[in-house]
């Protein structure tokens, strides 16, 4: 990865004694990750979202660590994708705070929200889809340049010096999630598969730290989950923080660190994998529970 | 871009490509041998063209000629057209914004040039042509920003039809105000400058030819910016927010700022043309800037092919020129012109020269590249 961005990813607009050791490229997966010991990248602090009189979201508190990959499960309707939408500014929770960095997210707009750090992808695709695979991995990068009308007007060096920057990094990370050879199709006439790759790719294209995945295995075959699972261990290795969403639960055990479930909008567990799976209540909220039981 | 070695894989992709091209007609597969000339023949090329386009009037082609009215003058109002065609292209063919009220920005230029350069206006402040033109452009482009300001956060049809009434509303005010002449219009606006050796004006009522030729030039220009501005940042956040807006957003495109951005870049063109239209004429009043030519200047988008230079500047020629040509119809050539409209997008729907789908461009651009390398 280009230095230029690893420069970009400071905190420059927040305050600068954050301390944090030299980061250490994601965490030993041996050791299992407490909110108490390591750094909170991003905090939901008691976040509850209204439409009217439906509560989608209903006093959640949760935190995505540094380095981790978080997962975040629950039947339909939990309020998953909600959840993404509160972390990406696509709603403003009713009530609750959402800190990235220890910053709050606040009023902030969506575009900047994703420039501060925080990327997604989407459950149903939503790529740019006449335009080509680069070109809609481009698009990403260029939220992390700042080439004004003018100098695009004129192609001034900086102008130049983006766009050769945009390019050669939005091949690599085609070439790093697999579908290089297809940098020149449009978006729309790649297959399935690699249109989630495609996704994840754009997203990543933006610099960010944490990358939100909203269900990227939906649709694939086990062998195309198994080359999934690889490449989400590949993104968390390259020091980004991953937060999915997904139904596979083969898939999540296998590559999460972490799991919080959610149900009917609330927070019902939060740990480790193998516990998530004998959790009672995670048990009863995917199966139901039996009349007499309740 | 050095990715190519040539496998089984890539010959395969070749030949989809190839598969591709034949499906989507004509228009590509031109596209696609143009792109394999070799550079300096692509040059000499385009500079034939250039040339052709020049010399037009002067060599009247004996098909192409207009034998009712004056082909010279019909060349200006085509290119004209062509000029914005190109600026309400930027609008909706990148941004994918619907602008039925271009002719508001288009009577902004004139009616600016018209008041600094008239003697006769309000202002009577008689400026020289090359003067008011920017100013022409600036206040275009601010009226851009006024009407996209408080605007832009509408889509699709709910900002069609404001921009629909922004264009009536320019006209009436123009036909209510009397500092802009009201109905009768203003007279006496600079011509642009430039005498000959005899001492005779260059740009003359009687010498239509170069006007043609400034259009012309101007056009070059414009469609230089454009393309720069089309393989940048700014293309690519406008063409983003044409394929999925929200999407765009969520990958960092501040797309209100870039929305504006199309609007007052459009403006700005539908001012100069506008300051371009007012020169040529020497008077101006309403009746030129009817609702109809927004119309017809969206039409000529959509007919070229949305989003394709090329295309649109077609569109806008095919629009402008037809109805000349066949003035010999007389009352019929509205109908033959109408028919002829309907006939293309029954059978190209999406353009004469549709959108660019680059994978092909893209393509042979890699394989040149590695070869150059």
């Amino acid at each position: 990865m280009p230095e230029h961005y690893a420069a970009d990813n400071e905190p420059a607009d927040s305050e600068p004694g954050t301390d944090e050791p030299t980061p250490d490229i994601g965490p030993d997966p041996g050791t299992p990750v407490g909110t108490d010991l390591a750094k909170a990248l991003l905090e939901l602090d008691d976040v509850t979202l209204r439409f009217g009189g439906v509560t989608a979201l209903d006093g959640v508190s949760l935190n995505i660590n540094e380095g981790e990959i978080l997962g975040l499960i629950g039947p339909n309707g939990a309020g998953k994708t909600t959840c993404f939408n509160v972390m990406t500014g696509v709603y403003q929770p009713t009530s609750g705070d959402v800190r990235f960095r220890g910053v709050r997210l606040g009023r902030r707009q969506r575009f900047q929200i994703t420039r501060l750090g925080i990327a997604r992808t989407f459950q149903n695709i939503r790529l740019f889809p006449e335009m080509t695979a680069l070109e809609n991995v481009m698009v990403g990068a260029d939220a992390r340049h700042n080439t004004s009308v003018v100098g695009a007007l004129l192609r001034l060096p900086r102008h130049r010096r983006e766009e050769r920057e945009g390019r050669d990094r939005a091949l690599e990370l085609l070439r790093f999630v697999g579908i290089e050879r297809r940098a020149d199709e449009a978006a729309r006439n790649l297959p399935y598969g690699d249109q989630r790759r495609l996704e994840i790719a754009r997203a990543m294209a933006t610099g960010p730290q944490l990358l939100c995945l909203d269900e990227p295995a939906a649709g694939f075959n086990p062998s195309e989950k198994s080359a999934l699972m690889d490449l989400i261990r590949k993104i968390r290795d390259q020091g980004y923080t991953v937060l999915l969403i997904e139904h596979d639960m083969r898939l999540v055990m296998g590559v999460t660190d972490r799991i919080v479930v959610l149900e009917f909008g609330r927070k019902i567990a939060e740990g480790l994998p193998e516990d998530i799976r004998t959790n009672p209540a995670v048990i009863a909220a995917y199966l139901g529970v039996p009349d007499d039981a309740a | 871009m050095t990715t190519s070695n040539g496998g089984p894989r890539q010959r395969m992709n070749q030949r989809l490509r190839g598969y591709d091209d034949r499906r989507a007609g004509w228009a590509r597969s031109i596209r696609t041998r143009w792109h394999a000339l070799p550079r300096p023949v692509r040059w000499l090329g385009l500079l034939a063209l250039v040339v052709v386009l020049y010399l037009l009037p002067i060599i009247q082609p004996p098909i192409l000629t207009t034998p009712d009215s004056d082909f010279g003058s019909v060349l200006f109002d085509a290119a004209l057209f062509a000029l914005v065609a190109i600026g309400l292209n930027v609008v909706i063919g990148m941004a994918g914004l619907l602008d039925l009220g271009y002719v508001g920005f288009y009577a902004v230029g004139a009616y600016s040039v018209a008041v600094f350069g008239s003697p006769n206006s309000s202002l009577g402040t008689g400026y020289p042509w090359l003067v008011c033109v920017p100013i022409a452009i600036a206040l275009s482009m601010l009226a851009g920003v006024i009407l996209g300001g408080p605007t832009l956060r509408l889509r699709g049809d709910y900002l069609a039809i404001v921009t629909l009434g922004f264009g009536e509303i320019v006209r009436l005010t123009a036909v209510n105000s009397n500092a802009l002449g009201a109905a009768a219009g203003i007279t006496g606006i600079p011509h642009p400058p430039g005498k000959r050796p005899d001492g005779t004006d260059i740009f003359s009522i009687l010498n239509i030819n170069a006007f043609y030729w400034l259009a012309l030039t101007v056009i070059f220009i414009v469609v230089f910016g454009v393309r720069n501005l089309e393989n940048s940042r700014v293309g690519r956040s406008w063409l983003a927010i044409r394929e999925d807006e929200d999407a765009a957003e969520l990958m960092g495109v501040p797309t209100f700022r870039f929305k504006l951005w199309a609007f007052a870049i459009g403006a700005a063109i539908g001012g100069l043309s506008g300051s371009l239209f007012a020169g040529r004429q020497g008077f101006i009043n309403p009746d030129s800037f009817l609702l109809q030519f927004s119309i017809l200047f969206v039409a000529a988008v959509v007919l070229g092919g949305a989003g394709n230079l090329l295309g649109v500047v077609t569109g806008a020629v095919v629009i402008a020129y037809l109805p000349e040509r066949f003035r010999g119809f007389a009352d019929y050539r509205i109908f033959v012109f109408g028919l002829a409209l309907i006939i293309v997008m029954i059978f190209r729907p999406q353009g004469i020269i549709p959108n660019r789908r680059r994978a092909t461009e893209l393509a042979v651009r890699t394989e040149e590249v590695a070869e150059g390398a």
